[in-house]
C-alpha cells in the first residue's frame, strides 16, 4: 500500500489537463512590473531609480532584513516608474516598472545551460549564492530559502525531503519541471545535501505522476542516499507536516518546524532554482506557470518572467472564455481570485487557474448539522465549525486555546460541508485577529 | 387525620425557621461590603451597556468612577454632558465638558457613482471580504456595505440604504459610542462634533489614489486638488496624499469649500438652501 499521511485529508477531482504538455518559454512581456514584496517577511528595499538602465539579473531591490530576499531584473531595459500598481487582491502595492529594451538580444534569445554536475563550492559559499540570488519557496508560501537553510548548530537533521506532490488539482508546473529537468533537480539535491552535511534524501511525488516517479527512480538508482517514494493521491499532502509525516511518519510538533524532528522540506522548483543560483549563477527572475481551465482553448504551462501581467499568460491561452466567473492565483483549493487581470506574476505564483460558472459556484451557506465532515477531514486535527463559531463570537482567547493558529488554510473543511459553510474565510479572519490579540498581550 | 395537618404544619414551619437562621448567619458572615455609590451611580448612568466608553458594561463604568479620584478622563458617551455633570455634583468630583459628536460615514461612493468592476461570493462581512480583496469597486478606500457597522450599532441609529449600498446615520438616534468606528475595517466612521442643529461640513472620502485614478474609480472621490485649502479662510483644510481633512475644531461652517469642490466630495448636512448670489453680480455690473 502507498505510503500517505494519516489524518484526515480530502481528494477532490484532479483536472491535470496539461500534464502532458511541455513548458514553454512565455513571449518577453513590453513591460514588467516588479513588486518588491514577493516573499513572506520584510519588503525589499529597492535600488534603483527612475531612468536607470537595468540589466537581465541584477539586483534593483535589495533584502531588507534577515527575513526578507534579493528581487532582481527580469529583463535588460529601462526603469520607467517606481510606482504603486494593484496586486491580485486589489490593493495596491509597490512595485517597480521596468520597460524592456526591444534592441537588447539578452531579451528574446533562449539561452541552454549544459548540465552542471560537478559542485566546486563549499557550503558557506552556496548559502552566499543562494542569498544572493533571492531564491524563496516556489511552492507557493515565498518563505525565503536562505533563512530556512540557516540551521541553529543545536538542531540536528537528517533528512531533505523533496517536495513534488503538487496535490493541488489544475496546476502541473512541478510535475512537468521534474521531467524536463530531472537532471538539474538531482544535481540541486546534492548540492543541498552537501551544503548540511547530510545524506540522506527523499523525493516525494503522488502517484497520479507515475512517469515523473520511474524517471527518478531510474535516475537515483545508482545514488546512494537518494530515494524515491510514491505516495497515495490526497489533498493536502504538499503541506510539509502532513509530507514528513507521509513520508517518514515523524509528527511535527504543533506550532513547530519540520526541523523539530530533523527534516528540512523544499519543493521541486525551489531545487531546480537552486541549481541554477549555485552552478550558473543565475537569480530567480522566472518561474513555471501553469495556465489552466477547462474552457480555455489551449491551457498551457509556461516560463513566465517575474512581473509579467497576468493578462498577458491568458492571452497565450487564447484569451479568457466566455462563461469564465473566476480567475485564481495559484490552484482551485488554495487560490485566491484575481481582482485585476494586470497584476503581475510573482514568485508564488504557481498557477492561474480560470473556472467557469458551474465549478466557481458556491452554495448558499446554511446553518451548521454538526456532521463533523469538517472535523474528519481537518488535516491537523482541528475542530472547523467550532474554530467559526468562535470566530463569529470574537472569542480570541478560545480560538487560541482550540489552536486557530495551526491551520494550514488548506480549505479541506470548507470544501467538504454539505451547508456550504464559509470555514475557511472565517478561520483565516479568526487567524489574523487572534494573532494580533497574543502580539498585543 | 387532624393530628396529620399539624404535624406536617409543623414540619414546615421548622424547616423554615432553620432556613432563616442558616440564611441569615451566612448572610452576615460572608457580607460583602459594596459602596451604595456605585448603585447610585449606575442607576444615573444610561444602562444600556455600550462600552463607548471603554468598560465593559455600565456597573463597570460606575465602580470606575467611584473608586478613581481623577475621573476627568472618564466620559459616557451615551449619557453627555448631562450625566457626567450630576454624576460628578454626586461624587463630588470634576468632570471635563465635551462637545457631543455624531458618527459620519467618510464615503459617498454610493452605486451609481462608484460602477462596481467584480462580484463577491464569500460570506457577508466587511472585516472578512476586506481581508480577501479590495472591494467590489475600483476604490480600495470605499465602503464595502455589508453593513458591520449596522450590526455593530445597539442604538437603531444606523441603516443600509438599499439604493446606495451605503449604511445611513440617524443622527437623533446616534449616541456616538464608537462601535461602528471600531467595526469598520476601512476605518470610514469618524465621531465629528454636532452642534444645535447637527450642522457639519466633512470631506465623505477616504481615497489617497492620485486625481485621476480616484475619479476613474468613484465620480465623487476627493482628487486631492486643493481649491478648498486656497478658499477656506480659516486654514481649516490640510490636503494629504491627495485626499484632503476638515478639521472640525478649526472650521466654522462657512461652507465655501463645498461650493468649490469639483467633485461634491464635501458634504454639507442640514444647511438651509443658499441665498442666490444674484445681488453680487448685479453689483459688479454696476460699477462696470
Amino acid at each position: 500500500m502507498l505510503k500517505t499521511f494519516s489524518k484526515g485529508g480530502i481528494h477532490p477531482a484532479e483536472n491535470k489537463l496539461t500534464s502532458t504538455k511541455e513548458i514553454k518559454k512565455l513571449k518577453t512581456p513590453k513591460v514588467v512590473y516588479v513588486p518588491v514584496s514577493q516573499h513572506i517577511g520584510i519588503p525589499s528595499e529597492i535600488i534603483v531609480s527612475k531612468k536607470d538602465t537595468v540589466q537581465i539579473g541584477q539586483v534593483i531591490a535589495k533584502s531588507a532584513g534577515f527575513v526578507s530576499a534579493n528581487i532582481h531584473s527580469p529583463v535588460a531595459g529601462v526603469v520607467s516608474k517606481l510606482d504603486k500598481i494593484f496586486d491580485s487582491r486589489g490593493y495596491k502595492i509597490q512595485c517597480i516598472v521596468i520597460k524592456t529594451d526591444p534592441k537588447d538580444p539578452a531579451n528574446f534569445e533562449d539561452i541552454v545551460y549544459p548540465l552542471k554536475k560537478e559542485i566546486h563550492l563549499s557550503p558557506s559559499e552556496i548559502l552566499k549564492h543562494i542569498t544572493d540570488s533571492g531564491i524563496v519557496g516556489l511552492g507557493g508560501a515565498t518563505f525565503p530559502t536562505h533563512v530556512k537553510l540557516n540551521i541553529n548548530e543545536d538542531k540536528k537533521i537528517d533528512h531533505l525531503i523533496l517536495n513534488g506532490v503538487e496535490c493541488e488539482p489544475y496546476l502541473t508546473a512541478d510535475h512537468r519541471l521534474m521531467l524536463e529537468r530531472a537532471d538539474e533537480i538531482l544535481v540541486g539535491i546534492k548540492i543541498l545535501l552537501h551544503a548540511l552535511h547530510i545524506n540522506k534524501a527523499v523525493i516525494g511525488i503522488e502517484n497520479n505522476k507515475k512517469d515523473a516517479i520511474a524517471l527518478f527512480k531510474k535516475l537515483t538508482k545508482n545514488e546512494k542516499g537518494i530515494s524515491v517514494v510514491a505516495l497515495a493521491v490526497k489533498y493536502p499532502q504538499g503541506g510539509e507536516k502532513q509530507l514528513v509525516k507521509a513520508i517518514l511518519n515523524r509528527e511535527v510538533p504543533k506550532n513547530g518546524l519540520p526541523l523539530d524532528v530533523g527534516v528540512i522540506v523544499h519543493n521541486v522548483g525551489t531545487i531546480y532554482a537552486i541549481y541554477q543560483a549555485v552552478q550558473y549563477d543565475k537569480p530567480l527572475i522566472e518561474r513555471v506557470v501553469t495556465v489552466t481551465g477547462k474552457k480555455l482553448e489551449n491551457p498551457s504551462n509556461f516560463w513566465v518572467k517575474i512581473g509579467t501581467p497576468i493578462a498577458d499568460l491568458l492571452e497565450a491561452v487564447g484569451g479568457i472564455p466566455e462563461d469564465t466567473r473566476k480567475i485564481l492565483n495559484g490552484g482551485p483549493m488554495m487560490g485566491k481570485a484575481i481582482k485585476k487581470l494586470n497584476t503581475p506574476v510573482t514568485k508564488g505564483t504557481s498557477g492561474i487557474v480560470l473556472l467557469s460558472d458551474d465549478e466557481a459556484h458556491r452554495g448558499e451557506s446554511t446553518n451548521c448539522i454538526r456532521c463533523g465532515e469538517c472535523v474528519y477531514v481537518c488535516p491537523m486535527g482541528l475542530e472547523p465549525h467550532l474554530l467559526m463559531s468562535l470566530t463569529e463570537k470574537h472569542m480570541w482567547e478560545r480560538t487560541c486555546a482550540e489552536d486557530i493558529m495551526t491551520c494550514i488554510e488548506c480549505g479541506s473543511c470548507s470544501y467538504v460541508c454539505p451547508s456550504h459553510r464559509p470555514l475557511l474565510d472565517y478561520i483565516r479572519f479568526g487567524k489574523k485577529l487572534t494573532n494580533e490579540c497574543n502580539l498585543n498581550k | 387525620m387532624s393530628d396529620s395537618i399539624l404535624y406536617s404544619v409543623l414540619l414546615l414551619t421548622a424547616l423554615g425557621v432553620i432556613a432563616a437562621i442558616v440564611l441569615f448567619v451566612v448572610s452576615k458572615k460572608f457580607y460583602v461590603y459594596e459602596d451604595p455609590l456605585i448603585e447610585e451611580v449606575d442607576a444615573l448612568l444610561p444602562g444600556a451597556n455600550c462600552a463607548g466608553c471603554g468598560s465593559p458594561g455600565c456597573r463597570a463604568f460606575a465602580e470606575k468612577l467611584v473608586k478613581n479620584d481623577d475621573i476627568s478622563d472618564l466620559f459616557c458617551p451615551v449619557g453627555g454632558n448631562e450625566v457626567m455633570k450630576s454624576i460628578a455634583a454626586l461624587l463630588g468630583k470634576e468632570v471635563l465638558e465635551k462637545e457631543p459628536t455624531v458618527a459620519v460615514l467618510l464615503c459617498n461612493g454610493s452605486c451609481d457613482v462608484r460602477p462596481k468592476t467584480t462580484q463577491f461570493e464569500g460570506p457577508e462581512s466587511c472585516s472578512i471580504s476586506a481581508m480577501i480583496f479590495s472591494g467590489e469597486t475600483d476604490c480600495q478606500y470605499g465602503c464595502l456595505g455589508k453593513g458591520e457597522c449596522v450590526d455593530a450599532c445597539d442604538f437603531e441609529a444606523m441603516y443600509m440604504d438599499k439604493e446606495t449600498g451605503l449604511p445611513v446615520i440617524i443622527t437623533d438616534n446616534c449616541t456616538s459610542c464608537g462601535a461602528c468606528v471600531e467595526a469598520c475595517p476601512k476605518d470610514l466612521l469618524e465621531l465629528r462634533p454636532r452642534n444645535k442643529r447637527d450642522l457639519k461640513i466633512y470631506v465623505a472620502c477616504k481615497n489617497q489614489e492620485k486625481g485621476g485614478v480616484a475619479k476613474k474609480a468613484c465620480a465623487v472621490a476627493c482628487i486631492g486638488c486643493s481649491l478648498c485649502v486656497k478658499v477656506c479662510p480659516k486654514d481649516a483644510i490640510t490636503v494629504e496624499n491627495f485626499l484632503a481633512y476638515i478639521d472640525a475644531d478649526a472650521c466654522t461652517l462657512c461652507r465655501k469649500c463645498v461650493d468649490v469642490c469639483p467633485t461634491h466630495a464635501i458634504i454639507e448636512t442640514n444647511f438651509p438652501p443658499k441665498k442666490k448670489k444674484k445681488i453680487r453680480e448685479e453689483k459688479v455690473i454696476k460699477i462696470e
